[in-house]
């Protein structure tokens, strides 16, 4: 049998088979946890398929599905898989207008809708897109009025489908029957940080591998808990809350909203967790924020604990190196004070094991993690790779690689330093696009990742960054402008850093700073403020953020080969990067020609010596209006630090 | 979005109603309707007797002279207990919360007038009140998903900044499933988005529930985009009475309240 559990809707009927009473999918809703267990998932996926099938979707067509992390959403990827549709997921806070070029490219004709807000989308976008004719959408609210005869509830869909099953009772097994391993199984639409979306096309043989290679390197078992809440058009949520949960068997839960997921995490535990380095930085400011607001004893003891933590907590994590007992029994004390109630107020009391995907993480941010007991790992991949290149192992982190390839995958590095990859997880193509698939995909089967990094001599692969963005400075210092700026990103006060250099005399930054971090300290010290770009501005804020710039530039002259790339000037941006004006991606990830092109003024101001500039931006609202925002931006110095003094001091 | 809600016959009817604080008088044979699933909203410049009439209405003030008409039962006034009983909720101006208490346990208390068993048996709580508790818990629930506040279900009502305070005195009006909303100024000291939010709150409610809304409003933006018909009162006194265009035509309103056009 087990040869044969190559597809996902095949993975999903064994395990109702298997184990169908077993809890598959939990969602929050009017306050209480609901179950679906695997053999009812089983029964709903069937009736939507049918439904869908009822409505004329059929093999190797695709479907869009978009919205938030609802079973619903998860089983109608299930649905189009058991019909040998394509599942095509989409971000859910994507503007209509980022949509009309998937649903043109991908010819989509149905849609899976979470709720009125993604309804409005598509029927925004359907004049544009003439082939959608059928929209299915969750959650009735709002929508009770809308009469375009596009519209049908996912209820009524699946009715339709409980009724065509009853009719053709051979008909659902049939179609899984006739899905093979190489058939499509989903595509993923990646922007980017460069150009226009490309659909990632992979099957079903390469999900499955990637995501059994993981959970058998891992020990996953059935009895995981998972936390759905990235977006389910992200790789990374498909593989840990659809791909795994279905290769291994373990339940997934849905938040009841965005805005209740620390809550969430605490009421669920989940043993298994993963997140992009922002959302760790983002936790790790709301801690931040709180300890500064807490009482003299317990920021004294926070202060005290964190810091032993940093010199001990990871060593006993990895039971590598020999501690000190003295230090051994400070650290219990510290666990019992300190470090459990932490990780029980981030959710994290049962975490077993935790992944950070999707970008490089600064090294302290990584640190604080682990220090407090968190096995925290790095993974290394890309909606390419689905997901699984490279995983730190358990007792041998290495905080500056990404760990050895995973069973199965071969890595190789080019004269120019770039990583290739070959491996069964490798993407088919890029849909309808043969030239950019050819630029990245050898014939031979090397997937050209575009990052830069090495092999160290324990076979640990090391990124450096973007082989595009890897530059040097004019006189021939090295620039990686990502370890600048996850150095930035560290300080609670900076969200967001933007750092220039390639081919200038000197490096500088733009930075964001962090409305909740700022705006807590500005209040602690009776600043007034009216917005964002009024705090941005003020006087103090730039003095706060000088002190960061300072602290990294003096870090970073400790280290020979960077003490060249200190940040000499920067300045405090007047608005936040945004992915609706298209500054950063959906997954955060800084898209720096744009940024370049779009900040051109500032950026001269920087390197031409000015104090001020003045700076007009337009800028996308929620509701898909555009403005103006103007600000004229102060240009403040840093200190720089000479590199032999910093390493006497050090 | 086309709405299908039907506007009906008037349900609440005012009739020359005249209140009076001894020498002051608040309000001078006030005559107005409001009518089923509508949006009705008051108006009126700083002490023109807006909050007043919405005490008249909710029984808070005894008028001196004139009637009111509530569901086909007429009389010269109001009492707030019957008002709550007979299917009128209302919100204050300045907010009318238990502090200290999480944003669940307020929303309930709008639920008292619908519990059927004792507070002995709720202290119990077995059989019929544990049942009954389940079911008004469920009902608040729905409350918070409509007006989505899940994130602060469990958080004290004191903690929360004052936009969405205002929704929580929303959610326990709603709670008590009424007929009739009266909101006094719901969007009073909010920011813009904390006023389209909870404008969308009031015409959901209005469309999903059918409920018939009475509003003050001091922010005329507001009040000209989501009311069916405006009433206007200026010392005491109505002014107007129509359809927002209607009013904002209306020259007594515009030297009134709006200023003089020039």
């Amino acid at each position: 049998m087990a040869e044969r559990l190559d597809t996902f809707p095949r993975l999903l009927l064994e395990h109702a088979r298997v184990r169908p009473a077993s809890p598959a999918i939990r969602e929050k809703d009017l306050g209480i946890w609901q179950s679906f267990t695997w053999s009812e998932v089983a029964a709903e996926v069937r009736a939507l398929a049918c439904g869908l099938a009822a409505q004329g979707f059929q093999r190797g067509m695709n479907l869009a599905i978009i919205g938030a992390n609802r079973p619903r959403i998860y089983w109608a990827v299930a649905a189009a898989q058991c019909l040998g549709g394509v599942p095509v997921p989409l971000y859910q806070d994507a503007a209509a207008a980022e949509l009309v070029f998937v649903f043109q490219n991908a010819d989509i004709a149905y849609a899976i809708a979470e709720d009125q807000e993604q309804v409005d989308k598509l029927l925004e976008i359907m004049p544009q897109c003439p082939k959608l004719k059928h929209v299915y959408f969750d959650d009735s609210r709002g929508l009770r009025n809308y009469a375009q005869p596009e519209l049908m509830s996912y209820a009524s869909l699946q009715a339709i489908g409980r009724e065509f099953d009853a009719r053709n009772p051979e008909f659902f097994l049939a179609e899984v029957e006739k899905g093979q391993a190489s058939d499509i199984a989903a595509m993923f639409f990646t922007s980017g940080t460069t150009g226009t979306a490309k659909g990632v096309v992979l099957t079903h043989q390469s999900l499955i591998t990637a995501g059994r290679t993981g959970a058998e390197m891992e020990g996953l078992t059935p009895s995981e808990e998972v936390l759905a809440y990235l977006p389910p058009a992200w790789i990374g949520q498909n593989i840990f809350s659809y791909t795994q949960p279905l290769v291994v068997g373990f339940c997934v839960s849905c938040p009841e909203s965005a805005a209740t997921v620390m809550t969430d995490m605490r009421e669920i535990g989940p043993t298994y967790y993963f997140a992009p380095p922002a959302v760790l930085e983002g936790l790790l400011t709301q801690v931040t924020i709180r300890m500064e607001d807490a009482g003299w004893l317990k920021r004294k003891l926070y202060h005290y604990f964190m810091g032993l933590a940093r010199r001990v907590g990871a060593r006993i994590l990895d039971a590598r190196e020999p501690v000190a007992v003295v230090d051994r029994v400070r650290y219990w004390l510290g666990d019992l004070l300190m470090y459990g109630p932490l990780r029980n107020v981030l959710g994290m009391s049962r975490v077993k094991l935790a992944y950070t995907a999707g970008e490089a993480i600064g090294p302290d941010l990584f640190v604080f993690y682990r220090a407090i007991g968190i096995n925290l790992k790095q993974l290394y991949g890309s909606t390419e790779t689905s997901v699984f290149v490279c995983v730190q192992p358990n007792g041998a982190v290495k905080v500056d690689t990404v760990g050895p390839p995973v069973k199965g995958v071969e890595v190789k590095v080019t004269d120019a330093g770039e990583i290739l990859i070959r491996s069964p997880g490798l993407f088919q193509a890029y849909y309808k696009n043969p030239e950019a698939t050819a630029e990245v995909k050898t014939n031979d089967g090397w997937f050209h990742t575009g990052d830069a990094g090495y092999l160290d001599p324990d076979g640990h692969l090391k990124i450096i960054d973007r082989a595009k963005d890897v530059g040097k400075l004019k006189d021939g210092t090295l620039f990686a402008p990502k370890y600048l700026e996850n150095k930035l990103k560290f300080f609670p006060y900076i969200r967001e850093a933007v750092a220039f250099g390639h081919e200038r005399d000197m490096v500088c930054a733009f930075i964001n700073i962090d409305f909740d971090a700022v705006g807590n300290w500005a209040e602690r010290r009776n600043l007034a403020y009216s917005g964002y770009g009024d705090l941005a501005a003020q006087g103090a804020v730039y003095e706060l953020v000088r002190g960061c710039v300072e602290k990294v530039n003096a870090d970073l002259a400790a280290d020979p080969k960077l003490a060249g790339s200190q940040i000499h000037r920067f300045l405090v941006l007047h608005k936040e990067l945004d992915p609706d004006d298209g500054e950063i991606t959906r997954s955060r990830k800084v898209r720096r020609r744009f940024v370049a092109e779009r900040y051109k003024v500032p950026i001269d101001a920087l390197y031409g010596g000015k104090r001020d500039c003045y700076v007009e931006t337009q800028v996308k609202f929620e509701d898909g209006r555009t403005g103006t925002i103007a600000a004229t931006l102060k240009i403040v110095d840093a200190k720089t630090f000479p590199a032999a003094a910093a390493r006497r001091a050090a | 979005m086309q709405s299908q809600r039907k506007i009906g016959a008037p349900v609440l009817v005012v009739e020359g109603v005249s209140l009076s604080f001894g020498g002051v008088k608040a309000l001078q044979d006030v005559s107005f309707d409001v009518r089923k699933h509508e949006v009705r909203a008051i108006i009126g410049p700083n002490g023109a007797g807006k909050s007043s009439m919405l005490n008249v209405i909710n029984g808070v003030y005894h008028p001196q002279q004139g009637r009111i008409t509530f569901k086909g039962e007429t009389r010269s006034d109001m009492n707030s207990h019957e008002a709550a009983a007979m299917g009128i909720a209302r919100t204050f101006q300045n907010i009318a919360l238990f502090k200290g208490m999480t944003v669940l346990d307020n929303i309930m208390t709008g639920r008292n007038l619908k519990m059927r068993t004792n507070f002995l048996q709720q202290a119990i709580w077995i059989g019929p009140a544990k049942r009954e508790e389940l079911e008004h818990r469920r009902k608040v629930e729905e409350v918070i998903d409509f007006l989505e506040i899940q994130h602060v279900r469990k958080t004290p009502v004191g903690r929360l900044p004052y936009g969405l305070q205002k929704r929580v005195e929303l959610a326990r009006a709603l709670a008590a499933e009424p007929e009739v909303l009266l909101l006094d100024e719901p969007m009073a000291g909010m920011n813009m988005e904390e006023k389209q939010d909870m404008c969308r709150f009031i015409l959901d409610v209005n469309d999903q529930y059918g409920t018939t809304i009475a509003l003050i409003e001091h922010d005329m933006g507001v009040v000209m985009d989501i009311s069916d018909r405006v009433v206007v009162l200026d010392y005491g006194r109505k002014i107007a009475d129509g359809t927002p265009d209607e009013v904002r035509g209306d020259q007594k309103v515009i030297d009134a309240y709006l200023g003089v056009a020039h």
